[in-house]
Parts: structure tokens; C-alpha cells; sequence
């Protein structure tokens, strides 16, 4: 799809891919034939630019079909740099500044509170979008009013845009962060399918849950793994090759 | 649209009190009406709304990026909320906010803000909402409404709960007298004719429709017929009014309380530049406003009668 629009951001695609592959899985009761069903659970993505990576889970779970994905960032397509509710089922708001997906989510676990159902909310934070006010704002909300059906999943592969996120603005120690404000902290690493699912799909307690995923930003293909320069960069055909080669697609 | 010529009442209402009274009347009809506000319980004049409905009031407290985002998920969960802060901090706190979860996402949720304008007088510009009507102007697939009394408001609050799209409404604090014919309907997207007139049109919205209509009483008496126009939807702006009124009249000014960079002046220019360029004056807040009171600073900027009047007078 990167390759097709020359554009996207393959680092975080790859960070978050785990994380994602297990929620649509077998984490989420949602429906792909009726994506508006009242009582689904709600995902949203924050970290918008990993559009790529959602796109490409929708569609392999059904929401649209897979043939679509050719069409990411051509002119006209529904498929965005950054994801948009209103043209992709299984979108629930538009992100892509960062620091919007939280608050939304906070929303919608009142929602499902204030309407005493059991539908829950995930959401996934890059990292470096932790540096964002508006998050701790709704983090701050969420611990208040003790919303026990909202997840919120920190894609922790410890480089933003321009450089590692430790020296560029410390997170550290974030687990204490978020415990401090009231939420229930669990640390995983975020490309085991069988930990994630473990604690993505446990019950709700009477606390909001933050999962710090730990990832490889690039993961799976040796030359972008853990390398700030590919935020946002494009590879070439035989970087491709190799890539697929190294995943084992 | 009305051509009863109306005179400003001598009773005068704070807007928030109707819209509490219709948030309220509203609430009761349907469950998915919630009300969402940044502490401002009380300017919000959220109170009694609270104590009959305690679960449907979200104070999250002094953050509006996460006020209006919260705003947005309650409308994903199939809420109708109205989200209530001060004017300032609602439209430039929150203005991306504003832009990507609710316009772009076309959630409805309906911001209210609350004591817009100058309403906060000697608190100074910071407090002051003047260019709220710019900003969100300048964004798409919003609807900004500024009910000028009481009436209005109700009829605006109503049409918020019921239209399904992002709204943003002004609900004013200075107390403004009744300007609407008591059969009027709120038609959104057009401007309500309070005065006929040959000579000249003004056209208010919000605190100044009252002092465009006390205006074309000063005119009358200098032998000059002023139209009024109540632009009581900024967005999508009456284009037709407008223009029939340029062409009918042949002179415009406006009068907002609000930045004339980019607000109802500069909207009605941009409409008359395209379709039939006609001599104008633009009244506004030119500024950082000075300290002083509302009324001072209305006065101040040339918003009154008398500043209208003279305006007019001008192109006359």
C-alpha cells in the first residue's frame, strides 16, 4: 500500500500491527456486515497515521473488501492518509492530529455507562503522542469517574517522528503515570498475540485499564526495525522484497 | 420571513435562561439529550438542569480539548449532547477539536457558547469571544447560529436537538431585549426581516439586531427608510437576503459583536463583492478591547444606535 501511494508511515504501521491483528481478531465483538450495530465495541485509533495498518485489518476482517487497499491516498479514495469515519466502515471518528482519540473514547465509556450496557471501548496511543495535553486531560477523566469498560493501549515503541521519545520529551516512567492517575497498568510485549489477548480480553474491573504494549517500531524487517528514519520514509522494490522475504508472507 | 416592523421591547433576558428552560423541556421528551461543560455549571446556567438530571451532566472539569472530544464519543454512543463552556475557551481552547471530532467527523453535538462576545467586560480580551464567528466560519459542515432573544434561543436549541449535525450556537449573557415577532418560525439559513426599508440595510445578529432596529427609529427621524436584517444563522449565511437586500436598498452595513476580520462583515462583503458589490460599512470590534464593561465597550466600538445610525448616515 506505501509502496503503491509512495506515501504513509510504515515504522508505526508495523509497531501497532500485532496489537491490531489480535483486537479484530479475537478481542472485539463487532460486526463487519453491520458496522454501526449499536451495541459493537468501539475501536479507535489515535494514532491516526497508522491508517495503513487499520485499513489492512479492516479489510481482512471484512468491513471492505481487500482489493480497496490498492486504492490507499489515490486521488478520490476512501482510504486516507489518516482514517475517516464517514467513507470506512469500521472508523469510528476521524483522527490524525494526535492527542484526539482518548478524549473521544472517554466519551463513549460514559456513553455505554450512562446507558448501563457492556459494550467496551479501546482505543491505541502512539507513544510520542503521550506528549499531547488533551490525553492526560481525558486520562484524567476517565480515573475520576472509574470507567472500568475503556482500554486504552500504549503502541510503546519509543520513537516519534524525530527521535527517540526519551530524549526528546520523557515519558518515563509511564506505568506510574498512569497508575497515578487511578488507572489499572498491565505491561506486555506488544507483539505477543497470546499475552495481548489475555489482557485485552479479561474482564472489566472497576478501574479504566491501560495496556503499555512494548513494541519494535518497524517490527518484523531488519533494516526499518528501531530506526527513527522510518517514521515516514518509503522503501524501494527490493526493499519490499527483502521485507517479505523476512516476514514470511 | 416577516414584515411586521418591530420596536425593541423595553424587557430585556439573558439568553442563557431560555436555553436552560429548553435544554431542560427537551431533556425530559428524550434520553439521549446530555449536557457536557468545563466547570461552568453555574455560568453555563447548568444547575437546575443538573439537579433533575444528575447522571446526564458531565463536568469534566477545566479541559475543553477533552470536553469536546468527550462530546464527540457521547455521540458515537448515540447521545445528543450539548456542551457548554465559556465562548473563549469552547472555540479557541478546543478549536481543533472542533474541527476534526465533531465537524469532520460530522458527530451531532451541539457546542454552546456561553457569554460570548464582550459579555465578560472588565475580565479583558482573553475573556472576550470575538473571533469564534472567523474561526469556526472557516470551518466545513458546521451550522453557527447566534439567537438575538430569548425566542430565538429556544427555537435554536430545538433545532440543535432535532437537525442531527454539528451546531455551533452562541447563547449570549448581555441582556438583550425581545426583537422577534412572536409568530416568527427559526428557519436556519435565513435571515428574518425585522424592519422594512428603502434607503439603507442593517443587518445585525445576536446583541446588535436591538440596535440596528433603535438605529433605523434614529434614521426614520432624519427622514431615511433603514431596512433590519436579523442574521440569526451565520452559517450557511442567507446569500439571497443579502443581495436582494443590496439590490433593493443599495447600501449595507453590518454590526457584530465580534472581530470584523473574518466574521459577518466580512461574510456579507465576500457575498457582495461576488454578486452585486454595493457601498458598505463594517462595525465590529477593530481589537484587544480596552477595560470596561459590556455596555462601555460596545460603546466603545460604535455598537450602539448611535454608532449604527451614524455608519449609515455615512453612506447616505
Amino acid at each position: 500500500m506505501i509502496q503503491h501511494a509512495q506515501l504513509g508511515h510504515i515504522g508505526g504501521d508495523f509497531s501497532v500491527t500485532d496489537i491490531l491483528a489480535t483486537l479484530f481478531s479475537s478481542v472485539l465483538h463487532v460486526r463487519p456486515e453491520e458496522p454501526l450495530w449499536a451495541e459493537r465495541d468501539r475501536f479507535i485509533l489515535s494514532k491516526g497515521h497508522a491508517a495503513a495498518a487499520l485499513y489492512a485489518t479492516l479489510a481482512h476482517q471484512g468491513f471492505f473488501p481487500i482489493e480497496d487497499l490498492l486504492t490507499f491516498m489515490d486521488p478520490l479514495s476512501k482510504l486516507n492518509g489518516h482514517p475517516n469515519r464517514n467513507k470506512v466502515p469500521g472508523v469510528e471518528t476521524n483522527t490524525g492530529p494526535l492527542g484526539h482519540g482518548l478524549p473521544v473514547a472517554v466519551g463513549s465509556a460514559i456513553g455505554s455507562a450512562l446507558k448501563d450496557q457492556s459494550w467496551r471501548t479501546y482505543v491505541v496511543l502512539g507513544d510520542g503522542e503521550l506528549q499531547e495535553g488533551s490525553n492526560w486531560e481525558a486520562i484524567m477523566t476517565a480515573g475520576h469517574r472509574r470507567l472500568g469498560t475503556l482500554t486504552a493501549i500504549v503502541d510503546r515503541n519509543r520513537l516519534q517522528q524525530g527521535a527517540r521519545t526519551e530524549d526528546t520529551n520523557t515519558l518515563e516512567p509511564l506505568a506510574d503515570k498512569w497508575r497515578s492517575f487511578g488507572w489499572e497498568v498491565h505491561e506486555v510485549d506488544g507483539h505477543d498475540h497470546a499475552a495481548l489477548y489475555d489482557v485485552l480480553s479479561a474482564e472489566p474491573g472497576d478501574r479504566p485499564r491501560c495496556v503499555i504494549a512494548h513494541t519494535v517500531k518497524g517490527k518484523g524487517v531488519s533494516f526499518i526495525e528501531d530506526r527513527v528514519e522510518w517514521h515516514h520514509k518509503v522503501p524501494t522494490q527490493d526493499q519490499i522484497e527483502q521485507a517479505r522475504r523476512e516476514i514470511g508472507e | 420571513m416577516s414584515t411586521e416592523t418591530m420596536t425593541p421591547q423595553a424587557a430585556t433576558f439573558d439568553n442563557r435562561q431560555a436555553f436552560a428552560e429548553e435544554l431542560i423541556r427537551l431533556a425530559r421528551e428524550d434520553r439521549r439529550i446530555v449536557a457536557v461543560c468545563n466547570d461552568s455549571v453555574g455560568s453555563s446556567n447548568l444547575g437546575a438542569f443538573q439537579k433533575e438530571f444528575p447522571e446526564r451532566l458531565i463536568n469534566v472539569g477545566i479541559a475543553e480539548q477533552d470536553m469536546v472530544g468527550v462530546g464527540a464519543g457521547l455521540a458515537n454512543a448515540g447521545f445528543i449532547p450539548f456542551v457548554c463552556a465559556a465562548g473563549p475557551f469552547l472555540s479557541g481552547r478546543a478549536l481543533e477539536q472542533i474541527k476534526a471530532d465533531v465537524a469532520y467527523s460530522n458527530f451531532h453535538v451541539v457546542l454552546c457558547a456561553m457569554s460570548p462576545g464582550m459579555a465578560y467586560g472588565e475580565l479583558g480580551p482573553t475573556h472576550h469571544s470575538i473571533e469564534d464567528l472567523a474561526w469556526i466560519n472557516a470551518i466545513d459542515n458546521m451550522t453557527l447560529l447566534m439567537p438575538a432573544d430569548a425566542q430565538q434561543t429556544r427555537q435554536a436549541v430545538q433545532w440543535s436537538a432535532e437537525n442531527g449535525r454539528p451546531v455551533y450556537m452562541r447563547v449570549g449573557r448581555f441582556k438583550v431585549p425581545a426583537v422577534t415577532p412572536q409568530d416568527e418560525p427559526f428557519e436556519v439559513g435565513k435571515a428574518v426581516q425585522v424592519r422594512e426599508g428603502r434607503d439603507v440595510t442593517l443587518i445585525g445578529a445576536g446583541t446588535t439586531v436591538s440596535r440596528a432596529l433603535e438605529a433605523a427609529e434614529l434614521l426614520a427621524a432624519q427622514g431615511y427608510s433603514a431596512r433590519v436584517l436579523n442574521m440569526a444563522t451565520i452559517k450557511p449565511l442567507d446569500e439571497d437576503a443579502v443581495v436582494r437586500a443590496a439590490r433593493e436598498t443599495g447600501r449595507i452595513v453590518t454590526a457584530e459583536e465580534a472581530t470584523t476580520h473574518g466574521g459577518l462583515g466580512s461574510m456579507v462583503a465576500h457575498v457582495l463583492a461576488l454578486h452585486h458589490p454595493t457601498p458598505m460599512r463594517t462595525l465590529g470590534v477593530t481589537g484587544f478591547a480596552p477595560t470596561g464593561s459590556a455596555e462601555y465597550l460596545l460603546e466603545h466600538f460604535g455598537l450602539t444606535a448611535r454608532g449604527i445610525a451614524d455608519a449609515a448616515l455615512e453612506l447616505l
